[in-house]
C-alpha cells in the first residue's frame, strides 16, 4: 500500500437492520430489503430471494426512499373549504372525516346504493375494494383496467385462460426466439428485462414490433417499425403465411384447441356458427378412433381437425376448416397489408419463415412423461421454442381485442402456448373465462350486490341492463356498447356522472387515480366536468371523496380527502384472489407490512374501508352484534375467509404449515415477515408445461386452492360468446342490442379474430390529421408519482415530443424548436425533440410527465409545468361527431378499453411560447412546496 | 501533483454490455441511493422540486442514435462513471493529493478529508465522470463501491457494486481485469470488449461490450422460398390437411 494511502473502512455497518417488504413503486411488486438505520429508511435494494425480481431492481424501486420522504405526502384529513378546484382545504380529524362521509353513504346505502360510484385506481387490493363495493351494495366498482390493458387481458383470458404478465411469461430458459409488441417497459417491468438478459446471455434473437425503437426495442436484434394500430394484420398475415405452408402445429391444434370442434354452418339455422353440442352441453369433435361424435373431453378421444358431420340437413365443419377459409384469403396475404401496415411484404415473409423455422425446425423435447385430461400419456413434453409478448402498445386502441386475440392465435397455431420456450402460465392462471364469475349488478337497497362486479360474460343474458335496456352501471360496463367490459371503464365515470347518462349520482369515491389529469382522456373537460354547477348553484356530481398518499392534481376536485400512507408504512397483501405475482414455476403471495409508522396524521385506506364499512353496518365489516368485524386491513388480510380454506393470503395458513388451503392463522403476517414478505409453492416438475391440459397440474391447481373441482380446458381460438353477441345483433335471440349498435357488434365481435382500421380513422380525417401519436411510460417513472422524486425528476423533468426524419424536416425544424400539435379535439404547443428511429408518420412523448402547477409540491416553475405536457388534452373520451347524429365512444367495442393509441394529429412550427399550452391556472397546494435543497445521510 | 501507484496485478473494474443495457437507469439510482448514505459526504440535490433541478450523480446513462449505413437508425445506451483508468490524468492533476489510485485493486478515490473542491481533476477527466457536490463542496466519483465489495457486513454474493447488484438486465459486470482467467477477462475476449475513447490513452480498467449487429438482413436462397405453400386457398387447405393428418401418428381413418 502507497504511503500517501489513507487507511479505509472497507467493511463498514451497512445498517441496523433490514425490513423485506413489497415495492409499489410501479405495478410490477418486487421484492425490497429496506435497510434500517436509526429507525429510519437509508435504503432500498431488491430482495434475493424474491421471486418477482430475484433481487434486482429498477430506478423506481431503488428512488423509493425519496417518494417515502416526498414533500407532497398529505399529512391529514381535508375538508374542502374553497370552490372544487382551487385546492383550498382546512384539515380536520379522521373521526370528523369519517363521519362526514358516513353522513353522506348512508342514506345513499340505504336508499338507491347505486349513486356511489367507488372506483379505485391503481389500487393493488382489488379483491378487497371490491368487496368493500359489493357490501355496499352498488354496480358501480372497478379499478382503472379500463384504460389500461383490459383488452388484453380479457382477449387472454377468453382465448385461453391467461393473457402475459400476471397471467403468463415467455419460457425464458428455453425460448429461441422472442418477439416483443408494443410498449412494455410498463408492466412487468424487471421480469422483462431479467428476460431479455437471459436471452442474451444465451444468444437468442429477440424481435421488437413497435413504431418507436428504445427501450427493450433498443436492444432487439430486429426492428420492425409498424404503423400505429396494425398490429393486428400483420400478426394475421404471418399466420396466412403460416398456413399456407402448412407451418402449423396439427397435433396441438387436434388435441388442445377447439380448431377441431364442430361448427354449425346453416344461416338460417338459430345455431349458425355456434357449437354443436351434446346432451349435457359438451362441444362435440369427431373422434379419429371411431369417426363418430364425441365430447371435446373424452376419455381416449382423439379429436379430428378436418373432419365434417352432416345432420338434418345442416353440415358442421370444424373450426380448423374456418380458419383456413378466413386465414388463407388473400386479403392477409403480405402484399394486401405491407402498405397499411408500413412492413414491405418480403420482410413479413421472413419474419414468418423465422418463426417457422424456429418453432418445428429447432424444436425441444424435455423428457417429463405427462398424462392429459383424456387419459392419453406423452412421453415427452415437446416445445416450439418461439415465444411472445405485448402490453398496452397493442391493447390501446379500438382494435385491441381483436388485436390481442389475433397474436394469440398466433402463438397457439404454432403449438408455443404452455409449451416448452413457448409461453407458460403463472398460476394460479391458467384459468378459462367459463371459470371466472360473471359480471353481478342486481341492486338491493340497504344490502350487499348480487355477487362480484366484474367477470366475463358469456352471451347477451349476462349483460348488465335493466328491463328497458338502459345500462345498470355508470360506466356502461357490460352494456350493448361494449358487452365484455371485464374491467369496467373508469374513463367514462366522471363524463357519465356529469351527464347523467345513464343516471345521476351522489357521490363520487375514488382511490389512486388521478382523473383531473394523466388518467383521463380530455383532462381540461374532466377538470370543467367535476367543477361544474346546477341551475341551483350545486355541483352536477354532488360529492365527492378521494383517497391518495400524496398532493396529486386530484386532490383539488374532492369535496374530502382521506390521506393514505406511503407503502412503507402500510399492512397490505398481494393476493392471489387479486393480481398475483407468480412465476411459471410457482405460485406466490406477498405483503406489505409497516416497516416505519407514519408521521403524519394519515390512515391507510384499507382500513379506513374496514372502519368506514362498519359505520355503514355493511355485511363483511360487522360482526353479528354490530361492531366493527375488523379492527383494520391486517385483521382482514388475516382473518377473512372467502372461500372455505381460502383466504387474502395462502401461505402458512392454519398452524403455519398449512398452504394454499387452511383455516385462518392468527400469526400468518408475522410467518411472511419472516419468510422475507413472501410466500412461494413451486409447481411438481411433471405439471410444469401444459397446464390446462395436465391431469397433475389441475390435481395440484385444486389441493391449493386455485379452484375447487379440476377445470381441464381447451384453448378457444374460435370464442363462442363472441359469436352470440353478433348472433344477437343479426336479429337471433330475445334480448336485442339498440339498433345504433348493430352495424358495429356484426363487424366487430367476430367469432375468430379479425382486423378492422382504428375507428379514429373512420371519424377524423387521415389526410388532415396524417400523424400518429403515441405515449411510453419510460422505464424510470410510474405515472404521475414519480414527478415528487427528486432523484427520478432529475432523469425525466420533462418531455419533449419525438419527431421523425421526415416530419422533422418537412417542417424544418431545428433543436429548440416548439411545435403545434392539434387533433381533432384540440391543439397543444410543445417542444420537440428529432428521433430518427422513428415509424415516418409517427411521433410519440413520455407519458405523465406533464404536471399541473401547484401539485404535488413542486415549484411552479418546475420543468413538469413549464416545458411537460400531456397527450391527454388531444384525445376525447368520445369520438368527433361523423354526422349520424350520434357520438361513438373512442373505446374498444367489445372492451370498452379506452383507445389513447388511435388518436392522430396534424403538427406545424409554432413560435416559441413562455410556456407548453394549454396553461392552466396554479391550484393551491395543501402541503406547500418541497426544501430547495436535499443532503441527508440517515446514519448521521 | 499526485503520484500514481506502480500498475496493481489486481485491476478491479465493470464491464457493461452495451448490447443488453435497455437504459432503465437502475444503475443510476441504486447508485445514488448506497453513496448517499455510505462512502464520504452525501450526494446532494439542488432545487430538489424547483425549475432546474441538479444532484450529484457517480453514475449516470446517456443515450445516442447512431445512423447505420444501412437499415434504420438504432439507439444505444451508454452508462458512464468513473473508468478507473490505469493512467489516471485525474490523480496526477491533483494538488492535494486526495485523489489517489488504490495500489492493492486500482480503484481510484477521492480522500475527502483533502479534496478543496478546486475542480481540476473534473477537469482533467475526459469522461466527465467526476461531480463536484454543491452542497459539501468535495469531487464525488465512483468509488467501485469499495465499501461494499470487501464489507464483511454484506454476505459475500452481495459484495459487488450495488449498480452491479441492481442491474436488471444483467448488463453489468464486475471483477478483476488484471486476471485473464476471471469471468469478465474472459467476456472481454469472447465479446471484443473495448476502451472507451482509447486515444486519450488513460488506458481506462472499465470496459465496454459492444452491441451485436442489428437488423442483418437475412441471405436467403432464391431458388428455395421462405415458405414452400402448401395450398392456395381454404379448400385447397383443407385436402392438404387431410392428408398431413393421416400422415400423423396412428392418423390413418
Amino acid at each position: 500500500m502507497s504511503l500517501d494511502q489513507p487507511q479505509l473502512d472497507t467493511s463498514p455497518k451497512v445498517s441496523d437492520e433490514v425490513r423485506k417488504t413489497t415495492c409499489y413503486m410501479c405495478a410490477c411488486r418486487c421484492g425490497i430489503n429496506v435497510h434500517m438505520k436509526d429507525g429510519k429508511v437509508a435504503y432500498i435494494e431488491g430482495n434475493k430471494d424474491h421471486p418477482v425480481n430475484q433481487g434486482v431492481l429498477c430506478a423506481k424501486g431503488s428512488a423509493g426512499i425519496m417518494q417515502h420522504n416526498a414533500p407532497s405526502r398529505l399529512r391529514a384529513p381535508l375538508k374542502r373549504v374553497g370552490e372544487r378546484g382551487s385546492g383550498e382545504f382546512e384539515e380536520i380529524s379522521w373521526d370528523e372525516a369519517l363521519e362526514l362521509a358516513t353522513s353522506w353513504l348512508k342514506p345513499i346505502r340505504e336508499t338507491a346504493p347505486e349513486k356511489l360510484a367507488f372506483f379505485t385506481g391503481r389500487d393493488q387490493s382489488q379483491s378487497f375494494t371490491g368487496f368493500w363495493a359489493q357490501g355496499f351494495g352498488t354496480p358501480n366498482f372497478a379499478a382503472h383496467g379500463g384504460f389500461c390493458s383490459v383488452n388484453m387481458a380479457a382477449a387472454g383470458i377468453y382465448t385461453m385462460g391467461g393473457a402475459f404478465w400476471e397471467f403468463g411469461q415467455p419460457d425464458w430458459d428455453h425460448t429461441k426466439l422472442f418477439m416483443l409488441f408494443g410498449v412494455a417497459e410498463d408492466h412487468d417491468s424487471n421480469p422483462i428485462k431479467m428476460g431479455i438478459g437471459k436471452i442474451k446471455k444465451r444468444g437468442a434473437r429477440m424481435i421488437g414490433v413497435n413504431p418507436i425503437r428504445t427501450g427493450y426495442n433498443a436492444v432487439a436484434d430486429d426492428w420492425v417499425g409498424i404503423t400505429p394500430g396494425t398490429d393486428g394484420l400483420f400478426i394475421l398475415a404471418l399466420v396466412h403465411c403460416l398456413m399456407k405452408a402448412g407451418k402449423v402445429d396439427l397435433d396441438y391444434l387436434a388435441r388442445f384447441t377447439n380448431a377441431s370442434v364442430l361448427i354449425n354452418e346453416d344461416p338460417k339455422s338459430d345455431q349458425f356458427g355456434l357449437f354443436l353440442r351434446d346432451a349435457d352441453g359438451q362441444p362435440q369433435v369427431i373422434d379419429r378412433n371411431t369417426g363418430a361424435l364425441a365430447p371435446w373431453n373424452g376419455q381416449g378421444v382423439e379429436p379430428d381437425l378436418s373432419a365434417t358431420y352432416r345432420a338434418k340437413g345442416v353440415t358442421h365443419r370444424p373450426v380448423f376448416h374456418l380458419m383456413a377459409d378466413r386465414y388463407l384469403s388473400d386479403d392477409y396475404a403480405p402484399e394486401a397489408v405491407a402498405d397499411r401496415c408500413g412492413i414491405p411484404a418480403e420482410r413479413i415473409r421472413a419474419l414468418a419463415a423465422d418463426l417457422a423455422r424456429v418453432a418445428f425446425d429447432e424444436a425441444i423435447a424435455l423428457d417429463r412423461p405427462w398424462t392429459d385430461f383424456r387419459g392419453k400419456t406423452h412421453d415427452k413434453m415437446v416445445g416450439r421454442p418461439v415465444s411472445f409478448h405485448a402490453m398496452r402498445g397493442i391493447s390501446a386502441h379500438s382494435n385491441g381485442f381483436q388485436t390481442c386475440r389475433a397474436l394469440h392465435t398466433l402463438q397457439i397455431i404454432l403449438g408455443a402456448v404452455e409449451t416448452p420456450g413457448g409461453m407458460r402460465f403463472k398460476p394460479p392462471y391458467p384459468k378459462p373465462a367459463t371459470a371466472h364469475p360473471k359480471p353481478h349488478g342486481k341492486v338491493t337497497p340497504g344490502a350487499a350486490l348480487d355477487g362480484p362486479h366484474l367477470g366475463y360474460t358469456q352471451g347477451p343474458e349476462d349483460l348488465l341492463l335493466h328491463d328497458d335496456g338502459s345500462p345498470k352501471r355508470i360506466d356502461k360496463a357490460y352494456s350493448w356498447d361494449n358487452p365484455m367490459s371485464a374491467h369496467g371503464l373508469m374513463h367514462m365515470v366522471i363524463s357519465n356522472a356529469h351527464a347523467g347518462d345513464p343516471y345521476k349520482i351522489d357521490t363520487l369515491f375514488m382511490y389512486m387515480a388521478n382523473m383531473s389529469w394523466n388518467s383521463s382522456m380530455n383532462s381540461g373537460g374532466v377538470m370543467k366536468m367535476l367543477t361544474d354547477k346546477d341551475e341551483n348553484g350545486d355541483y352536477v356530481i354532488p360529492r365527492i371523496i378521494y383517497s391518495d398518499a400524496y398532493s396529486s392534481e386530484m386532490v383539488a376536485y374532492a369535496d374530502l380527502i382521506l390521506p393514505d400512507t406511503t407503502y412503507l408504512e402500510r399492512h397490505d397483501c398481494i393476493s392471489l384472489l387479486d393480481r398475483p405475482i407468480c412465476e411459471a414455476d410457482g405460485v406466490a403471495d406477498a405483503i406489505r407490512w409497516p416497516v416505519v409508522k407514519p408521521d403524519r396524521d394519515v390512515r391507510g385506506f384499507q382500513s379506513v374501508l374496514c372502519d368506514l364499512g362498519a359505520r355503514l353496518g355493511m355485511p363483511g365489516f360487522v360482526n353479528e352484534d354490530g361492531s366493527q368485524k375488523y379492527q383494520d386491513y391486517a385483521d382482514y388480510i388475516t382473518n377473512h375467509i372467502r372461500r372455505p380454506g381460502v383466504g387474502p393470503l395462502a401461505g402458512f395458513r392454519g398452524n403455519g404449515d398449512e398452504h394454499g388451503r387452511g383455516e385462518a392463522n392468527p400469526n400468518q403476517i408475522n410467518r411472511y415477515i419472516e419468510n422475507g414478505g413472501f410466500w412461494i409453492e413451486h409447481v411438481p416438475e411433471n405439471a410444469a408445461y401444459y397446464k390446462p391440459f395436465s391431469n397433475d397440474y389441475q390435481d395440484w391447481a385444486v389441493k391449493m386452492g386455485f379452484y375447487d373441482a379440476v377445470q381441464p380446458y381447451i384453448f378457444q381460438l374460435y370464442v363462442e360468446p363472441l359469436r352470440k353477441f353478433q348472433a344477437a345483433a343479426e336479429g337471433i335471440g330475445t334480448r336485442q342490442p339498440p339498433d345504433r349498435l348493430r352495424g358495429q357488434i356484426k363487424a366487430t365481435m367476430d367469432p375468430l379474430p379479425i382486423w378492422y382500421a382504428p375507428f379514429e380513422d373512420g371519424h377524423v380525417d387521415p389526410a388532415e390529421f396524417p400523424v400518429h401519436a403515441l405515449t411510453q411510460r419510460p422505464m424510470a417513472m410510474y405515472h404521475s408519482w414519480g414527478t415528487q422524486n427528486a432523484w427520478l425528476r432529475q432523469i425525466h423533468g420533462h418531455n419533449p415530443l419525438y419527431v421523425p426524419t421526415k416530419i422533422w424536416e418537412a417542417n424544418g425544424f431545428q433543436d429548440g424548436d416548439w411545435a403545434k400539435v392539434t387533433s381533432a379535439h384540440g391543439s397543444i404547443v410543445v417542444p420537440v425533440a428529432h428521433q430518427a428511429s422513428l415509424n415516418e408518420n409517427t411521433v410519440w412523448t413520455w407519458n405523465a410527465i406533464g404536471k399541473r402547477k401547484g401539485a404535488w409540491a413542486l415549484d411552479e416553475g418546475a420543468p413538469e409545468a413549464t416545458k411537460g405536457f400531456l397527450l391527454n388534452h388531444l384525445i376525447h373520451e368520445l369520438l368527433p361527431p361523423r354526422g349520424d347524429g350520434l357520438r361513438w365512444a373512442n373505446s374498444d367495442p367489445v372492451t370498452g378499453q379506452a383507445a389513447w393509441f388511435d388518436l392522430r394529429v396534424k403538427i406545424e412550427k409554432s413560435a416559441v411560447p413562455n410556456e407548453a399550452q394549454p396553461v392552466l391556472p396554479p391550484i393551491k397546494s395543501p402541503v406547500g412546496k418541497g426544501p430547495k435543497e436535499l443532503g441527508w445521510k440517515v446514519g448521521e | 501533483m499526485t503520484q500514481l501507484p506502480p500498475p496493481s496485478a489486481k485491476k478491479l473494474g465493470l464491464v457493461i454490455d452495451l448490447d443488453t443495457c435497455v437504459g432503465c437507469h437502475a444503475c443510476v439510482i441504486s447508485c445514488k441511493g448506497w453513496n448517499t448514505e455510505n462512502y464520504g459526504a452525501p450526494l446532494s440535490d439542488q432545487n430538489a422540486y424547483g425549475a432546474d433541478p441538479s444532484g450529484t450523480f457517480l453514475n449516470r446513462v446517456h443515450s445516442y442514435e447512431v445512423q447505420p449505413e444501412t437499415g434504420p437508425a438504432q439507439l444505444i445506451h451508454v452508462p458512464k462513471s468513473c473508468l478507473h483508468c490505469e493512467d489516471a490524468p485525474c490523480v496526477t492533476v491533483c494538488p492535494t493529493g486526495a485523489s489517489y489510485k488504490r495500489a492493492e485493486d486500482g480503484i481510484v478515490l477521492v480522500n475527502e478529508s483533502d479534496c478543496i473542491g478546486c475542480g481540476l481533476c473534473a477537469w482533467a477527466c475526459p469522461y466527465g465522470a467526476r461531480e463536484l457536490d454543491a452542497k459539501e463542496g468535495v469531487m464525488k466519483k465512483c468509488t467501485l463501491c469499495v465499501d461494499r465489495i470487501y464489507n464483511e457486513n454484506l454476505p459475500e454474493e452481495d459484495r459487488q457494486p450495488a449498480c452491479v447488484r441492481t442491474c436488471p438486465a444483467g448488463a453489468r459486470h464486475f471483477g478483476d481485469l488484471g486476471d485473464p482467467d476471471s469471468d469478465v477477462s474472459q467476456l472481454v475476449a469472447e465479446r471484443g470488449g473495448m476502451d472507451l475513447m482509447p486515444e486519450q490513452g488513460t488506458k481506462p480498467v472499465n470496459k465496454y461490450l459492444p452491441p451485436r449487429p442489428k437488423d442483418v438482413v437475412p441471405e436467403f436462397d432464391i431458388l428455395a422460398p421462405y415458405l414452400e405453400p402448401v395450398a392456395s386457398d381454404g379448400k385447397g387447405f383443407v385436402g392438404w390437411l387431410d392428408k398431413a393428418l393421416s400422415s400423423l401418428p396412428g392418423g390413418a381413418k
